[in-house]
C-alpha cells in the first residue's frame, strides 16, 4: 500500500467512526435470578448480595442486585449467532480490513464502567457504537489499527448502568518462522528467568542441576568465595576448586516481592540473604513458610529442587 | 589522597523538562528541551557549549544532543556508571573537565521516558547477555528481581539492626511530599497526603510500601558547568563545586552487596563524603541544606549517617525530630525529591541543590544557604558533591 492508497483506505475507515453497530436494543429476558445463579457458580463468586434474597433483603440495599459484570450479559444474542448475523458496521468495518490485508484479529482490552446497580426486574437496553479508530501502529504482531467499540447500557427508565470499550487489533500478519509459529501455538508455562551461563558461573549452575551447591575455593589459601569470581581477592592466585554445601543456614536478611507480579515466579515470593554453615552468604528463597514467621537470624536447611519445567534451584525450608 | 580541584568549576545554568507519566515525545526530545533550558538560564549560547557528561543508561549519544541544539565543535565527553550512583559522577566528570581545561562550558544531562518507555520496576531480565547479567543471575531466580527488592533486603536488615521503625521512613517520605506541594513541575504537587494513606499502600517489598518509593518519570534535568572566570559574567549567581568525589567500596556490587561482614551498609558513601570534606575543607556543620537521593525512603537515613549529620542508628531520631523540615537542622528535598517530584536519575536533585544555594528553591529555607550537599544513588558506586556560592 502505498502513501496515497493508505490514504484512500484510512478515509473509508474512518468513515465508520461514530456508526451504530446496534441501535438501543431491549434485552430478550429481565434481569433474573437463575441467571445470576449460573454466571456466579461459573465465576466462582459467592457474594450473598447476588445470590441470597433473605440476606438481599436485610441488607442495607433492601434487595437483591446483579453482578456489576454480567452488564453485558442480558443482552447476548444465544445460540442464533451460530446461523450468523446480520451484517451491521462492525461486521463491514473488519470485512474492510480483510479486504486490504488486515486479517489478523487481537481482542487488547475491555473496559468497564459501572453507574448503576440493577436488580432481578429491571430490563437493560444495550447500544454500541464504533468509538474511534487508531492511526496506523507497528506493533510486534504486525502493522494495523485499533478500533474501539462502545456499548452503552440502559435500564428501563432510561438511566445509564454502565459502558463498555471494547479495543481489538487487526493487523497485517507477519511471516513467523516455521519454528516460532509452532512456539506460538504451543501452550508454554512461563518459568524462571534464568542466569546466562558464562565462564565464571556456568559451572555453579551446571552443578545446580545436578543437586549440588557449590562453593568456589581457592587452591592456594583455601579461602571460600561466593558468587564465583576467576582470581581470588585474598591472595589472587587463579587455581579453585570446590566444596559442597551443606546447605544448612541461617537468615541474614529476607523480603518478598508483591509488586509486580513476575509471570514464572510464585505468589509473593520471599528472597532472602542466607549465611551457610561453611561462612558464605547465598540468596535463595524461603518456602513451606509464611512471610510473617520469617526472621533474622531464622535457622533454615536448604535442597536442591526442580522449581520449575526448566529450573533447578536450591530453596531453603526452616530448620 | 584526594585531587583537590576546589571551586576550579562552578554550575551557572540548571532546568528541567515537564515531568510526566507520559512525554509523548522521545528522549532525544527531553534531553535536547533540559540541554537548551539550561544553556537559556546560564545566559550561555549552544555554541558555547564544548562538552557533555552524562550516565552510561542515558540512551542520548552526546553528538545526537549537541546537533538537535545545536552547538558546535566538542571537545570532551565522559560517562558514569552505575544507575543512580552516576548523578554526582557525571557532575564529577564536568568537575574534573573544566578544572583540568578538557573543556570550558559542559552540559551535565540525563533524559528518560522512565515510565512510558522503559520502567526500572519491570526489573532486570536474562535478555540481556553481559558481564553485568552474570552478576543478576544470582538473583533472578529467586525473583529478587527490583530496585524495591534490593533495597527491601538492606532495609529490613539495618531497620534489625538499629531499631529505627516505620515512623522514620513516613518522615522522610512526607516531609518531601510536604514540599512538593509547592512546586508545580512534582508529580505531589498540591497533593494532600497522610499517615494513614501511607500505612493502607499496597506492599511492594517488604518492608517498602507504595509510598516508600520514588515516581517512575518522564523527562529531562541539566546543569551547566564552566570556569569561574567565566562563570562571573553570566547571568546567574554561580554555584561554586567545592568538593565532589566518587567512591566503590571493597567488596562492591551494584545492589547486591550481600556478602560483606556486615551487608546492612553503605561504606562507599561514607568514603565520599570523607573525601568531600577534605576536598572543600568544609565539616558537616557548614552544610545547611541538603538534596539527599531518594529513590526509596530509607536510604536517605543511611545517606544522613553516613556524611556524619548522625550517628549510625541514630537516622530515624534526626528526622523525628524535623531536621529534613523547612525550619530543621537540614531542610532536605526542598523540590519533593524523587519521591515527590519526578526520578530523573538524581540530576533534578543537582538541579534543586544549585538552586538553594542560588535562593531560588520554591521552599527557600529562611536560613542562609551557603552551602548544600547534593548526593548520588546508594546500594551501588556512588558519590557526592558539596556546593557553595561563587566568591
Amino acid at each position: 500500500m502505498n502513501a496515497d492508497e493508505q490514504k484512500v483506505f484510512e478515509e473509508k475507515i474512518y468513515a465508520f467512526v461514530g456508526q451504530e453497530v446496534y441501535p438501543p436494543t431491549p434485552a430478550p429476558d429481565d434481569v433474573n435470578l437463575p441467571m445470576i445463579r449460573q454466571w456466579a457458580e461459573v465465576i466462582g463468586e459467592t457474594n450473598p448480595a447476588y445470590l441470597d434474597p433473605a440476606w438481599a433483603a436485610s441488607s442495607k440495599r433492601g434487595k437483591t442486585i446483579a453482578p456489576p459484570a454480567m452488564m453485558y450479559v442480558w443482552g447476548q444474542e444465544g445460540f442464533q449467532v451460530t446461523r450468523g448475523r446480520a451484517p451491521n458496521a462492525q461486521s463491514n468495518l473488519v470485512a474492510m480490513f480483510n479486504d486490504y490485508g488486515f486479517t489478523g484479529v487481537l481482542g487488547t482490552n475491555v473496559k468497564q464502567e459501572y453507574f448503576k446497580e440493577v436488580s432481578p426486574g429491571d430490563n437493560i437496553t444495550i447500544q454500541m457504537v464504533i468509538d474511534n479508530i487508531s492511526e496506523r501502529k507497528t506493533t510486534s504482531r504486525g502493522t494495523g489499527y485499533f478500533f474501539e467499540t462502545l456499548s452503552t447500557f440502559t435500564d428501563q427508565n432510561g438511566e445509564v448502568v454502565g459502558t463498555q470499550r471494547f479495543k481489538v487489533l487487526k493487523f497485517i500478519p507477519q511471516e513467523l518462522p516455521a519454528a516460532a509459529a509452532a512456539d506460538d501455538n504451543a501452550l508454554e508455562v512461563p518459568t524462571r528467568i534464568a542466569s546466562p551461563r558464562g565462564h565464571d558461573n556456568g559451572w555453579w549452575w551446571e552443578a545446580c542441576d545436578e543437586g549440588k551447591v557449590l562453593i568456589q575455593r581457592c587452591k592456594d589459601c583455601q579461602t571460600l568465595r561466593h558468587p564465583p569470581r576467576p582470581m581470588c581477592g585474598q591472595c589472587q592466585s587463579m587455581a579453585w576448586d570446590s566444596i559442597e554445601s551443606t546447605l544448612e543456614g541461617e537468615v541474614l536478611s529476607y523480603t518478598a516481592l508483591r509488586h509486580p507480579k513476575i509471570p514464572g515466579y510464585p505468589k509473593d515470593p520471599i528472597c532472602a540473604v542466607i549465611q551457610l554453615a561453611e561462612g558464605t552468604n547465598i540468596v535463595s528463597n524461603i518456602v513451606d513458610c509464611e512471610y510473617d514467621d520469617v526472621f533474622i537470624g531464622m535457622k533454615l536447611k536448604g535442597k536442591v529442587e526442580q522449581v520449575d519445567d526448566k529450573t533447578m534451584l536450591p530453596q531453603f525450608y526452616p530448620a | 589522597m584526594v585531587a583537590n580541584i576546589k571551586d576550579k568549576a562552578v554550575i551557572v545554568g540548571v532546568a528541567n523538562t515537564e515531568f510526566s507519566k507520559n512525554s509523548g515525545v522521545s528522549e532525544l526530545s527531553l534531553a535536547a528541551q533540559a540541554v537548551k533550558g539550561a544553556i537559556d538560564d546560564a545566559g550561555l549560547k549552544p555554541s558555547d557549549i564544548d562538552g557533555f557528561a552524562t550516565f552510561t543508561m542515558d540512551s542520548n549519544d552526546e553528538i545526537e544532543v549537541a546537533r538537535a541544539v545545536g552547538c558546535g565543535d566538542m571537545t570532551f565527553w565522559g560517562r558514569s556508571h552505575y544507575g543512580g550512583g552516576a548523578a554526582t559522577g557525571s557532575l564529577h566528570q564536568a568537575v574534573m573537565a573544566v578544572a583540568t581545561g578538557m573543556a570550558e562550558c559542559v552540559a551535565v544531562y540525563r533524559a528518560l521516558n522512565g515510565r512510558s518507555g522503559h520502567r526500572f520496576s519491570d526489573g532486570v531480565s536474562g535478555d540481556i547477555m553481559t558481564a553485568d547479567a552474570i552478576h543478576w543471575g544470582w538473583y533472578m531466580p529467586y525473583g529478587l528481581l527490583t530496585p524495591a527488592s534490593w533495597v527491601a533486603m538492606f532495609t529490613q536488615r539495618w531497620m534489625h539492626n538499629t531499631g529505627v521503625t516505620r515512623d522514620a521512613l513516613f518522615e522522610v517520605a512526607h516531609s518531601t511530599r510536604q514540599y512538593a506541594l509547592n512546586n508545580p513541575n512534582a508529580f505531589f504537587y498540591q497533593r494532600n497526603f497522610d499517615r494513614a494513606e501511607y500505612d493502607a499502600a499496597r506492599m511492594i517489598a517488604d518492608p517498602l510500601q507504595l509510598f516508600d518509593c520514588c515516581q517512575e518519570s518522564d523527562g529531562g534535568s541539566c546543569v551547566i558547568v564552566t570556569t569561574p572566570e567565566r562563570a562571573r559574567d553570566l547571568r546567574q549567581p554561580g554555584v561554586s563545586v567545592r568538593g565532589i568525589a566518587q567512591a566503590a567500596a571493597a567488596d562492591q556490587e551494584q545492589m547486591t552487596s550481600f556478602y560483606r561482614e556486615e551487608f546492612a551498609a553503605i561504606p562507599e558513601m561514607e568514603i565520599a563524603a570523607k573525601n568531600c570534606f577534605e576536598m572543600s575543607g568544609l565539616t558537616v556543620d557548614d552544610i545547611d541544606a541538603a538534596v539527599i537521593y531518594d529513590a526509596f525512603s530509607p536510604i536517605v537515613l543511611w545517606q544522613l549517617e553516613a556524611w556524619g549529620f548522625c550517628g549510625f542508628g541514630e537516622s530515624g531520631d534526626f528526622v523525628l525530630d524535623g531536621a529534613l523540615r523547612p525550619d530543621g537542622r537540614l531542610p532536605t528535598n526542598t523540590h519533593g525529591g524523587q519521591l515527590s517530584e519526578a526520578y530523573i536519575h538524581g540530576v533534578n536533585g543537582i538541579v534543586e541543590a544549585t538552586r538553594l544555594v542560588r535562593g531560588q528553591s520554591r521552599n527557600q529555607p529562611e536560613k542562609d544557604v551557603n552551602h548544600a550537599l547534593v548526593t548520588s544513588g546508594v546500594g551501588i558506586p556512588t558519590g557526592g558533591a558539596l556546593l557553595g556560592k561563587l566568591d
